[in-house]
């Protein structure tokens, strides 16, 4: 079976991309799946950082692009898992290096040998956004539990509804259970209504991704101690069509209970 | 000579503009006009112009878009029979086919009539920010306007839905024209030339109403069921 790849954009810049990819991917590597994560995000590159490969990188994207190498010698194995790869993108250049039919080309070579191929898209709807969408087989929009970044991420769906990349499917990332329940915050029904489609993760606000992501170190790596590696495996179950269940999330205070609940081991 | 031989109708992704049959220069001042007449329905939209069989050169087409976009619309399409004009415009990165006439909108049978009825317009889905909807005559829509979408109609707007977007009705000057919605919350909604905010505060239990120009304002008037707020025109 072909491998899908999966785009994951959000419009607005900061809520949580890059974070995501790099910890869904290594959730689906620790899972058993083949996976390839490339960073579309060229001139802009971070990917590597957080998952702390940055001193493997030989070749990147556009070296790939331009030929000067093969597409399999700018794949960089991750030093922990054997099936994740990181196909890099290029510090030096900017988006113009990159069109749409390259990233179409790219895609269709990884799909023969890998099980998912994660995009992590640039902010914005500009050449950055259109050639990270252009191979997508399904998208994942993140959003944070705000007013501007719900409303980016409700521009980048009609975006690829029109593009008929949809359904596009939503993370709702940084959710401060404390501040929706004192009305703080725009709560998941909120989000989930205006935005309608689906949901495929919650990830609450945890300062430990940010220490691990600054570590090179995902939070996915420890999903038994951290509830928030945890909803990352949660997506990555969810995306190979795993039958995760969500508890209801219509009034406040609910989240709180799903954490206690999670914590008890029980999902 | 029929008075207005420029016709528009709103169609899937903006307004199809047909030119008469004058010559080309009376077409051109006939669109310009038009343009300037109303330019709140036309801003920001995007236009595919038919030109039926005439034959026009690059620089023709170039200059048609450059008109337009002085009247800040974005010409996407140009449609023709010609084929030397098809060619040119997909030179400079024109559409040619708009694909199959309208959504669902009878033609319009007002060929040479002083005022033609305005034709309505239905569409089932819902607006995301960054799109819009523009028609000159009544747009019934079937879904949400989210924030940061745009309804604009030369008539009224009836939408069956949440509206917490830009709606516009009576774009083209008709005060007398309505917005209905089953959750009126927009950024801001206009009538012919009369703007209004929504409250600041946030209503928790959405009802239907209906908003129209009373004495010079925007007034928006939940729909009770008794009648009272019945629209008595037309």
């Amino acid at each position: 079976m072909p491998g899908r790849v999966i785009t994951v954009t959000s419009g607005k810049g900061g809520v949580g991309k890059t974070t995501l990819t790099a910890n869904v991917g290594v959730a689906l590597a620790m899972q058993g799946q083949r996976v390839v994560v490339i960073d579309a995000d060229v001139g802009l590159r971070n990917l590597d950082v957080m998952l702390g490969l940055e001193n493997r990188i030989v070749y990147d994207l556009v070296d790939v692009i331009e030929d000067q190498c093969r597409l399999r010698q700018a794949l960089v194995r991750d030093k922990r898992l054997s099936e994740l790869f990181l196909l890099p993108a290029a510090q030096t250049r900017d988006k113009s290096a990159v069109q749409p039919d390259n990233m179409v080309r790219i895609c269709e070579d990884l799909r023969e040998q890998h099980d998912f191929i994660l995009i992590d898209s640039p902010a914005g709807i500009e050449q950055g956004f259109r050639y990270a969408v252009a191979p997508a087989d399904e998208v994942i929009i993140v959003t944070n539990p705000e007013v501007a970044a719900v409303r980016d991420a409700d521009r980048v769906i009609g975006l690829i509804e029109a593009e008929e990349k949809g359904p596009a499917r939503l993370v709702i990332n940084r959710l401060d259970p404390d501040m929706v329940r004192r009305g703080d915050m725009l709560s998941i029904a909120d989000v989930v209504e205006l935005l309608a489609i689906d949901l495929v993760g919650i990830v609450p606000e945890d300062k430990a991704i940010v220490i691990a992501t600054n570590r090179g170190q995902p939070l996915a790596f420890s999903s038994d101690s951290s509830l928030a590696g945890h909803v990352f495996h949660n997506v990555a179950r969810r995306l190979r069509g795993e039958d995760v269940p969500f508890m209801p999330l219509r009034e406040p205070g609910v989240f709180e209970r799903l954490i206690r609940f999670v914590r008890s081991g029980g999902e | 000579m029929g008075s207005e031989a420029i016709t528009i109708k709103g169609i899937r992704q903006g307004l199809l503009v047909t030119l008469g049959e004058r010559g080309w220069g009376v077409e051109l001042r006939a669109l310009e006009a038009r343009l300037g007449a109303s330019p709140s329905f036309f801003q920001g939209g995007s236009v595919a112009l038919d030109v039926g069989a005439r034959r026009l050169s690059r620089s023709d087409v170039e200059g048609l878009r450059s008109l337009l976009a002085r009247h800040q619309v974005e010409l996407w399409a140009v449609v023709s029979t010609d084929a030397d004009t098809t060619a040119a415009a997909q030179e400079i990165g024109l559409v040619t086919d708009v694909g199959p006439a309208q959504p669902s909108e009878p033609e319009a049978a007002s060929e040479g009539g002083e005022e033609p009825a305005l034709e309505g317009l239905v569409v089932r889905r819902t607006l995301r920010s960054g799109q819009d909807l523009r028609h000159p005559g009544h747009i019934v829509l079937i879904g949400d306007v989210n924030p940061g979408a745009e309804v604009v109609a030369g008539g009224n707007i009836v939408v069956w839905g949440r509206v917490r977007g830009m709606v516009h009705a009576g774009a083209l000057g008709d005060e007398g024209a309505v917005i209905c919605a089953l959750d009126l919350s927009p950024t801001q909604l206009r009538i012919a030339g009369h703007i209004a905010r929504s409250p600041d505060e946030r209503r928790h239990k959405p009802v239907p109403e209906m908003a129209s120009v009373r004495e010079g304002r925007v007034v928006a008037v939940p729909w009770s069921g008794s009648g009272t707020g019945a629209v008595r025109r037309r």
